[in-house]
């Protein structure tokens, strides 16, 4: 195995997936030569060329409903859009048609799509380029969401995106194309549906997703040297949620703490407090806790953006507060 | 049309520096770290909102982009706010919360830079509403680029101005890309002012690069709309400098191109014309020049000397 970046392991997974079915292609704004916004198709168009990578004027709206349409004509498109805030540009396409095209049609269509959208906080861009919209996509019936963590998840997510199909919601943090991970160089697939413990524990469960993964297994080294052992659950994507791994986890600790980077209010742990709350409930000591963004748009100023991004700190206390 | 007077000649020809002396003053300090975030510089494109903000009045209103910072000095915007709110301070115009892409004043009608490529279209379709509304002769500008003409947005915008005779004048800043994408390969067709014709409305194609041009065109669309007879589609042909952000390498274009638009640098080529016409004289343009020169010191001044947010400003503002 070879060390590659997060961002590497989603450039491969679309080149080997290109590579094995020839119905896979690319669409999106600059993401042929100048290889997308933040470099994830680089090199592929010069190895698969123009008709397979395809650059589109700015049109999200068209971007997106052109996957959409040619998904449910026999394509298998993976399309990005630059941040996901400008899926605001483009939702009747994906949630009035390719989410409930199927449904709508009597189960006699699919739509094989993918759109992968970077999210997330930490490079100043403000408030419409650094928002976390996941729990918009999980509210969608007919759609699925991965959102990976690790260069691994990443890749073995994105080729089962790929395959899949109906359409997959592909999230990435902007601020993770530069982590580093052990990713196989073959293809391989990490089902949809299915978390991850990314560090067993006895004491509590914190189930995080994306970039705040990393926060949490920082958070969990921090709190194993005042004696309490975390456990981190990541369930690498939302819809399916695999709530029977989470409920385990809190079955065995008997404390929960969910953390993300969108805003609490409404946010995804509610969903996944909902399922522990429904199917758990005599299993917690303590009352659960969030750690999220607070309730406002993604501020500019450093200072004020560091403060908006909830970090390892925010869940040592969040866990301590339990105790 | 009779050309404009002393003051107003020599009064772009100031705005022009200033914003050139801005942006120079932005890059720089973006290169040293001090800028956070992204920056859209609008060097080499000074005179597109330069001539088209000359034609308004203070309570004319204006839709902004990315590429922002511009618009907003030739609206009158204040260049220590804006440069403390670039800078990620309190001081700035949006308390630092915004940053170099949501720069507003509303009260002189700047309702703001636009971080959504075709977001303002719309928006100021509904300015240009709230005028006719009120029936107030006020007339609204919404800048857009190459890259922005093709979102569905902007489309909808010039159909509901059209359709309803909005005092709405529409300037597509066509600098030839949008990222990395030229224009031939976004659209088949050469000019995006022949699209006017499909709304009905003058489409007029003007040289960017000629602030009186410029001035004269969109003269001509801004009393037509104060006067209740519609929209119309200014493309003005400009060309920017730098890449789309600081720090883009711009590889999909060649060096001889950005040569060619910089030997027609829309500043020289104005004071050329002021110089030969005797409108002004050498001191006075020197004169102007280094009085913006000042005006930008000082707005650097202030911001680097200004405090950051403080962490209690996070959730306020978030409501009325
Ligand atoms: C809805 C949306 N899509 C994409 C982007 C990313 N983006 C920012 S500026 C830009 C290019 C805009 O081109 P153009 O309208 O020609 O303006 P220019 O940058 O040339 O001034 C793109 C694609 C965005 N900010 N918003
Ligand atoms: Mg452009």
């Amino acid at each position: 195995m070879a060390k590659k970046t997060y961002l590497q392991a989603l450039n491969e997974a679309m080149r080997l997936e290109m590579e094995r079915d020839a119905d896979v292609f690319i669409i999106g704004e600059d993401v042929g030569k100048f290889g997308g916004c933040f470099g994830v198709t680089q090199g592929l168009f010069d190895k698969f060329g123009s008709e397979r990578v395809i650059d589109t004027p700015i049109t999200e709206s068209a971007i997106v409903g052109a996957a959409v349409g040619s998904a449910v004509s026999g394509l298998r498109p993976v399309a990005e859009l630059m941040f996901v805030d400008f899926i605001g540009c483009a939702l009747d396409q994906l949630f009035n048609q390719g989410a409930k095209m199927r449904y709508m049609f009597g189960g006699k269509a699919k739509v094989p799509m993918t759109l992968r959208m970077p999210q997330g906080a930490g490079v100043c861009a403000a408030a419409q380029h650094s928002q976390s919209l996941e729990a918009w996509f999980m509210h969608i019936p007919g759609i699925k969401v991965a959102i990976p963590s690790t260069p691994y998840d990443a890749k073995g997510l994105l080729i089962s995106a790929i395959r899949e199909d109906n359409p997959v919601i592909f999230l990435e943090h902007k601020m993770l194309y530069g982590v580093e991970g052990e990713v196989p160089d073959e293809s391989y697939t990490i089902p949809l549906g299915k978390a991850d413990v990314k560090r067993e524990g006895a004491d509590v469960t914190v189930v995080a997703t994306s970039r705040m993964v990393h926060s949490a297994l920082e958070a969990a080294e921090t709190l194993a040297a005042s004696g309490i052992s975390v456990e981190v659950v990541d369930p690498r994507s939302l819809q399916p949620l695999d709530s029977d791994t989470i409920v385990e986890s809190v079955k065995k600790t008997h404390a929960l703490v969910v953390a993300h980077e969108a805003v609490g209010f409404a946010g995804p742990g509610a969903e996944i407090i909902a399922q522990v709350a429904e199917k758990a409930l005599d299993y917690l000591d303590a009352p659960v806790k969030r750690v999220a963004a607070p309730f406002c748009p993604v501020p500019f100023s450093p200072p004020l953006e560091q403060a908006f991004i909830p970090g390892a700190d925010a869940i040592v206390a969040a866990v301590k507060s339990l105790r | 049309m009779k050309s404009p007077d002393k003051k107003v000649l020599l009064s772009m020809f100031g705005t022009m520096h200033k914003i050139r002396a801005f942006e120079t003053a932005c890059q720089e300090f973006f290169a040293a770290g001090k800028i956070p975030g992204f920056v859209h510089l609008y060097l080499g494109e000074e005179a597109v909102a330069t001539g088209a903000c000359a034609t308004l009045r203070k309570t004319d209103m204006i839709t902004s982009t990315h590429r922002g910072h511009g618009h907003c000095l030739a609206k009158g915007g204040d260049l220590k706010f804006m440069m403390a709110e670039i800078f990620g301070r309190k001081t700035g115009y949006c308390k630092g919360k915004g940053g170099s892409m949501h720069i507003a004043d509303v009260h002189i009608g700047i309702l703001g830079a636009n971080g959504i490529v075709g977001g303002g279209g719309p928006l100021a379709a509904g300015a240009a509403l709230s005028s006719k509304y009120r029936k107030s002769d006020t007339v609204t500008v919404c800048f857009f680029g190459d890259g922005a003409s093709n979102q569905g947005t902007t489309q909808e915008a010039l159909n509901l101005a059209s359709a309803w005779k909005l005092p709405l004048v529409f300037i597509n800043e066509n600098n030839g890309y949008g990222i990395s994408c030229p224009q031939s390969k976004s659209m088949a067709i050469t000019d995006i002012a022949d699209r006017a014709s499909a709304y009905d409305m003058p489409g007029v194609v003007v040289d960017g690069n000629d602030v009186l041009a410029v001035y004269e065109a969109v003269s001509e669309a801004v009393n037509r709309a104060r006067q209740g007879k519609g929209p119309s589609l200014l493309e003005c042909k400009t060309y920017r400098w730098r890449g789309h952000f600081e720090g883009d390498p711009t590889v999909y274009r060649p060096e001889s191109e950005l040569k060619e638009w910089m030997a027609k640098d829309p500043i020289p080529r104005f004071a050329k014309k002021l110089l030969d016409s005797k409108q002004a004289t050498q001191a006075e343009l020197d004169a102007i020049v280094g009085g913006v020169k000042k005006e930008v010191e000082e707005a650097v001044a202030f911001a680097e000397s200004s405090p950051y947010p403080e962490l209690a400003d996070l959730l306020e503002d978030v409501y009325a």
